[in-house]
């Protein structure tokens, strides 16, 4: 017989889960191998950002919006007793443009669009459309994967400014409605106690998430097999894998920040 | 008899492909077990055998999206598997492959599913040139009109069609069928058994049709071979494979050609 039975290191579970990490470590490298490699997909590139960016914009305005508000009106009470709501725009910035606009936008985005790339992708492999690229002489991973991962690792941090000063827009409505502040007063008083590290930790919590939500999304399409079922949970594992990377990075990267302001 | 094709085949004895003690398993699914195959130029082949028996497979190891465990493939000479990826590139150029579900791009239209693997191969096309391939394959295929449809749009037989059409954009050397008439009716079915003769012709093309179905077969291939088991039990003329006195290739012959 020229084929042993195949055995397991610790067992058929724990195997499977190291050669998983294992395959989505080498997906994550040829990632980066093939980014830098031409040809450059460059029309592909710009329709995906218009699918990543324009696309998510309506719900990423209403989201940032209503938090914006809600946050504002949550924390008044606090403030009140102290007799601090003066201190309001400035918490507001802090908060939104340092936490909860890059989560938001990231969890938004996860949902939306790393599931709408994992299915896209997942249907693709389902019915052969990723290995007819790959019998034209096509690399799929360049024009499918590279695109996409690159799209949203480039749109998403547009995304959270965008959703930060949106988000700081709904907080100066609701401060608006019960003192008398003017906009540019409000946003000045909200930007003074941001500090450049903030934005820098910002900006490069939202370049991480729009990477995470990009290369989960692309590795659960690229290898969904089962059929239909099998694009369904695709999409699903994309969502709650890139959810769940998304908060160890939060932790990951402000450690790494209050590190550096402390040094 | 011999037909001026087939003489003409047998004349030339150039070999596009080449396998050798081929063996392929999936975990501890054994499917290919030992396989020797050659494809002559300007010959069709069909490829019979039950469903899971590696029809798929084989040709699948052909243009490399999968690998041999243990064998060899030459592909125009070259071993497919040891190739380079520019080198596996410049292969499949060489090789068209029509999928048993089409495959068709269902975000494109039927002019940008033919016009995609060109526009991405051949640089410096300006949009005259594309249009002319593509109303050339799509003549080829008998759709002109279906130009600006989408895949979901078309019924089963016009997607296996333009499935064609795409990859003869590429004039290829070689055209490998994966089941070219399943689902069909068999009206269709005769239209597609047509069309892989017409491109033998017009293309000067070597073919491997993987089929489960003997009219397919017989009308289309040059020369059949029948997959067992992971092993060819009878490769030779339509008659001569099925002058047997084997169960197995009765029992198959009898299914479809009810006696």
């Amino acid at each position: 017989m020229i084929f042993a039975n195949r055995t397991y290191i610790f067992s058929k579970k724990i195997d499977l889960y190291f050669t998983g990490v294992n395959d989505a470590y080498k997906f994550t490298s040829l990632f980066f191998k093939e980014a830098i490699k031409k040809p450059f997909h460059m029309r592909e590139l710009v329709n995906q950002c218009f699918e990543v960016g324009l696309k998510s914009l309506a719900l990423i305005s209403l989201t940032g919006f209503i938090v914006g508000i809600v946050f504002t009106k949550q924390s008044r009470p606090s403030l009140e007793d102290f007799g601090a709501t003066s201190w309001l725009p400035s918490l507001m910035g802090i908060a939104i443009v340092k936490a909860l606009g890059p989560l938001v936008t990231a969890l938004i985005c996860a949902g939306k669009v790393g599931s709408s790339i994992g299915a896209e992708l997942g249907s693709m492999k389902v019915t052969e459309q990723i290995d007819a690229m790959e019998v034209s002489a096509i690399n799929p991973f360049k024009y499918l994967v590279v695109t996409r991962v690159l799209a949203t690792t480039i749109t998403i941090p547009v995304l959270v400014l965008y959703c930060s000063f949106v988000g700081l827009f709904g907080s100066y409505i609701n401060i608006h409605s019960e003192e008398t502040i003017s906009i540019i007063s409000f946003y000045q008083n909200a930007f003074k106690s941001i500090s450049f590290l903030d934005v820098f930790t910002s900006v490069t919590k939202s370049v991480v998430y729009g990477f995470t939500i990009g290369i989960v999304g692309c590795y659960k399409g690229f290898n969904a097999t089962q059929g239909t079922r099998g694009v369904g949970k695709a999409a699903n594992q994309a969502v709650v894998l890139a959810m769940f990377l998304i908060f160890v990075e939060e932790i990951v990267i402000v450690q790494i920040a209050n590190w550096i302001r402390y040094f | 008899m011999e037909t001026p094709l087939s003489q003409n085949i047998l004349n030339n004895s150039e070999q596009v492909i080449s396998i050798h003690g081929l063996y392929k398993s999936f975990g501890d699914l054994q499917v290919l077990k030992g396989i020797d195959f050659n494809l002559n130029k300007g010959e069709n082949v069909a490829v019979l055998g039950k469903s899971g028996t590696g029809k798929s497979v084989l040709i699948k190891i052909i243009v490399g999206l999968l690998k041999p465990d243990l064998g060899e493939v030459l592909v125009f000479g070259k071993k497919i598997d040891k190739l380079n990826s520019t080198e596996l590139n410049e292969t499949r150029l060489r090789i068209g492959f029509s999928f048993q579900n089409s495959a068709l791009y269902d975000s494109m239209n039927v002019y940008q599913n033919l016009a995609f693997p060109l526009t991405m191969n051949v640089k410096n096309l300006t949009k005259k040139d594309v249009d002319k391939a593509v109303s050339e394959a799509l003549e080829a295929v008998g759709l002109t009109e279906k130009l600006n449809e989408m895949p979901s749009d078309l019924s089963g037989g016009q997607r296996k069609r333009i499935g064609i059409a795409r990859t003869l954009i590429l004039k290829p050397e070689i055209m490998l069928y994966d089941e070219p008439t399943s689902g069909l009716d068999p009206v269709t079915s005769a239209e597609i058994n047509k069309l892989i003769i017409d491109v033998q012709k017009q293309y000067n093309t070597s073919s491997v049709i993987i089929t489960h179905d003997l009219t397919c077969a017989k009308s289309t291939g040059n020369r059949i071979a029948l997959l067992f088991d992971g092993r060819f039990l009878n490769v030779g003329s339509f008659e001569d494979v099925f002058d047997t006195d084997d169960e197995q290739v009765k029992g198959f012959y009898n299914y479809n050609f009810i006696q």
